[in-house]
């Protein structure tokens, strides 16, 4: 639906100038739950402002079901944006607002009012209808944005981080609204995001970025359980990174030879890789403690830490690198391990990823 | 909070203040005063009288300077006005471009070339047109009024669109709001406070100048300030001090007035 094609955008300032897109290619279905995800100042904002038109690319092409838009002004292209600061108006009030852009559309004056009620209702603000934006909280500024963004039924809808600011409690609740939203408009959301959970939670598919560039882009799945390379294994949850040897590879699967000298069936990045030293990621979840006699790893426990849900425990390996398990906590279980201890590192089988640096 | 550097505890401060207070009002508290003198005298009191505001509102030629100082103000401020707009918005909304220096440097030039100056430019080139085309109306007083008041109009103007938030404008313009439509739903209804701002200080100004008026004024184009001035090389009565206060107090309620439409704003 949206094609973006090798887009770059460089900064030219009075500074040197600076890449904030390079190269980015991606291709955005229909009616799909599209998150960027990726640290702060990795170009998730310029590359949305380009797709709304704020910013001009430097190079590359952008087709919105096969019409080109580099061309076309802000207010031509069928996309809306809600903004990060939100950007109400402040001299309208809440349905002022909301209708804002149905008038721009020259809308008749009945469809204007019956979308505003209908927008109201669905983001549950038809109280407020009457109020000025600086009567209303945060959580509600935000609902006004969406409603707004959303009333002239545009094909892509854009959202930079408009859960940011809003505490715990009312995230989670905005999330859940978010994806019900998308449902039952069925419009494409572009999806903003450096919160790794909100990514995971919320997406069909997620492009993660680092520096400009889409290092990866796949479903949560795929993204958590098969990065690509160790940028996106260590943005995205909690991960060891292992030095291995590569010893064959055959389809996604690979053997590798740990530093303990033990082998393991672990897989590998889908385009092959040549046989050598590479580093393996394996997520806390998939190993466990256990006796040394037999584990594929071992080392000294320096640490366990208790988090209700589960425990982590942080084992230094014999060749130096730290270690961290975790395992879910059962009513009274017995604590086996001592700090202190030497243990064993059990990995699942099938589990840990070889990386691409 | 630690105590720091107070001014108003150095030694002197309430001294020179209050010298600064008296300097500042006192002639003006006496002016004001005086203009309920029921004597001739503008310094002796001779007891409470409206006398001279009588006097000075049943003068026709006062009155005919007023109508023309008000005139001359109303159209100058317009003027100054829109251009103080147009020139604001290219200075903030365009960003940098070829000569941004030397346009503001242009648009602040009454402020900077000492007025006589320009005065003195005025009527040469005003009478450079005057014989060519023989008008002689009351249009040079505006446009030279309306020159000078555009940097007075263009500073609140500019201040209030700088401080605006541009996200503001990004988001209508992704509201489908063509730029014309953007000034007008969006940019505008924000600028008011900043555009009555400055269209208030463009008339007051205008309404006080007398250098600019004397020079590029034709006979019996007097206004108010020229006509007081023309007064006090004759005999000066306590009528002089009755308009002034009629133009302090104009003054004065238009700043009051600014205040509160600026107040109900926020
Ligand atoms: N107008 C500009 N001129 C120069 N550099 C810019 C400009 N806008 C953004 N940048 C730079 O481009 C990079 C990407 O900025 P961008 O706003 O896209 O980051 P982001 O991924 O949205 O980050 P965040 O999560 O903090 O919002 C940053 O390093 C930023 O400094
Ligand atoms: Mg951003």
């Amino acid at each position: 639906m949206i094609e973006i094609d090798t887009v770059s955008k460089v900064f030219t300032g009075r500074g040197a100038p600076f890449t904030a897109l390079d190269e980015v290619s991606v291709t955005i279905r229909e009616n799909e739950f599209f998150t960027l995800l990726g640290p702060s100042g990795c170009g998730k904002t310029t590359l949305l402002r380009v797709i709304a038109g704020f910013i001009a690319p430097t190079s590359g092409t952008l087709t919105l079901e096969g019409q080109n838009l580099v061309s076309l002004p802000p207010y031509r292209r069928p996309v809306n944006t809600v903004f990060q600061s939100y950007a109400l108006f402040p001299h309208m009030t809440v349905a002022q607002n909301i209708a804002f852009g149905l008038e721009m559309l020259n809308k008749p004056r009945a469809e204007v009012k019956a979308t505003v009620d209908e927008m109201l209702a669905l983001v549950r603000m038809t109280e407020m209808a009457g109020r000025k934006t600086s009567e209303i909280s945060g959580g509600q500024q935000q609902r006004v944005a969406l409603a707004r963004a959303l009333a002239p039924r545009p094909k892509v809808l854009l959202l930079d981080e408009p859960l940011s600011a809003l505490d715990f409690k009312l995230r989670k609740d905005m999330q859940l609204e978010l994806k019900r939203l998308q449902s039952e408009t069925g419009i494409t959301f572009v999806f903003v995001t450096h919160d790794q959970e909100e990514a995971l939670t919320m997406s069909d598919r997620i492009a993660v970025m680092n520096a400009g560039k889409i290092r990866q882009i796949g479903g949560p799945r795929d993204i958590y359980d098969h990065p690509a390379e160790r940028f996106v294994a260590d943005f995205i949850g909690d991960t060891n990174f292992l030095a291995v040897e590569l010893l064959s590879v055959e389809g996604d699967q690979a053997r590798v030879r740990l530093a303990s000298g033990a082998e393991a069936q672990v897989r590998a990045p889908q385009d092959g890789m040549a046989p050598g030293s590479v580093t393996l990621a394996v997520r806390p979840e998939h190993a466990s403690p256990g006796p040394v006699e037999g584990a594929t790893l071992a080392g000294a426990l320096e640490n366990i830490v208790y988090f209700g849900t589960d425990t982590h425990f942080h084992v230094m390996l014999d060749d130096g690198t730290r270690f961290v398990l975790r395992q879910q906590n059962q009513p009274d279980q017995a604590q086996t391990h001592r700090t202190g201890d030497r243990v064993g590192v059990i990995l699942s089988p099938g589990v840990g990823q070889v990386l691409r640096d | 909070m630690a105590k720091g550097f107070d001014i108003r505890r150095q030694t002197g401060f309430s001294t020179i203040a209050m010298a600064c207070f008296v300097v500042l009002y006192l002639p003006i508290i006496l002016l004001v005063v005086y203009s309920f003198n029921a004597g001739t005298s503008i310094a002796i009191w001779e007891g409470f009288s409206w006398r001279w505001y009588q006097t000075a509102w049943q003068n026709d030629q006062v009155q005919a300077a007023t109508i023309r100082s008000l005139v001359i103000a109303a159209w100058a401020a317009g003027i100054a006005t829109i251009c103080a707009v147009l020139a604001a918005l290219a200075t903030t909304r365009q960003g940098s471009f070829r000569g941004y220096t030397f346009a503001f440097a242009l648009i602040n030039q009454p402020l900077m070339v000492p007025e006589i100056v320009t005065a003195v430019a005025l009527l040469i080139f005003f009478a450079m047109i005057k014989v060519g085309t023989g008008y002689t109306g009351l249009f040079y007083l505006i446009i030279a009024h309306s020159a000078f008041c555009i940097p007075f109009a263009y500073m609140p103007i500019r201040a209030r669109l700088q401080g605006m938030d541009l996200s503001l404008e990004q988001a209508a313009m992704d509201l489908y709001a063509t730029p014309w439509q953007v000034f007008r739903r969006v940019t505008l209804p924000q600028l008011w406070p900043g555009i009555l701002a400055g269209a208030m200080l463009a008339f007051v100004i205008s309404l006080d100048d007398v250098v600019i008026t004397e020079f590029v004024k034709s006979a019996g184009q007097d206004t108010l300030p020229t006509y007081m001035l023309g007064q006090l090389r004759r005999v000066v009565t306590p009528e002089v001090n009755a308009i002034s206060t009629a133009l302090l107090a104009i003054s004065v309620i238009l700043v009051i007035a600014f205040f509160f439409l600026s107040r109900t704003r926020k």
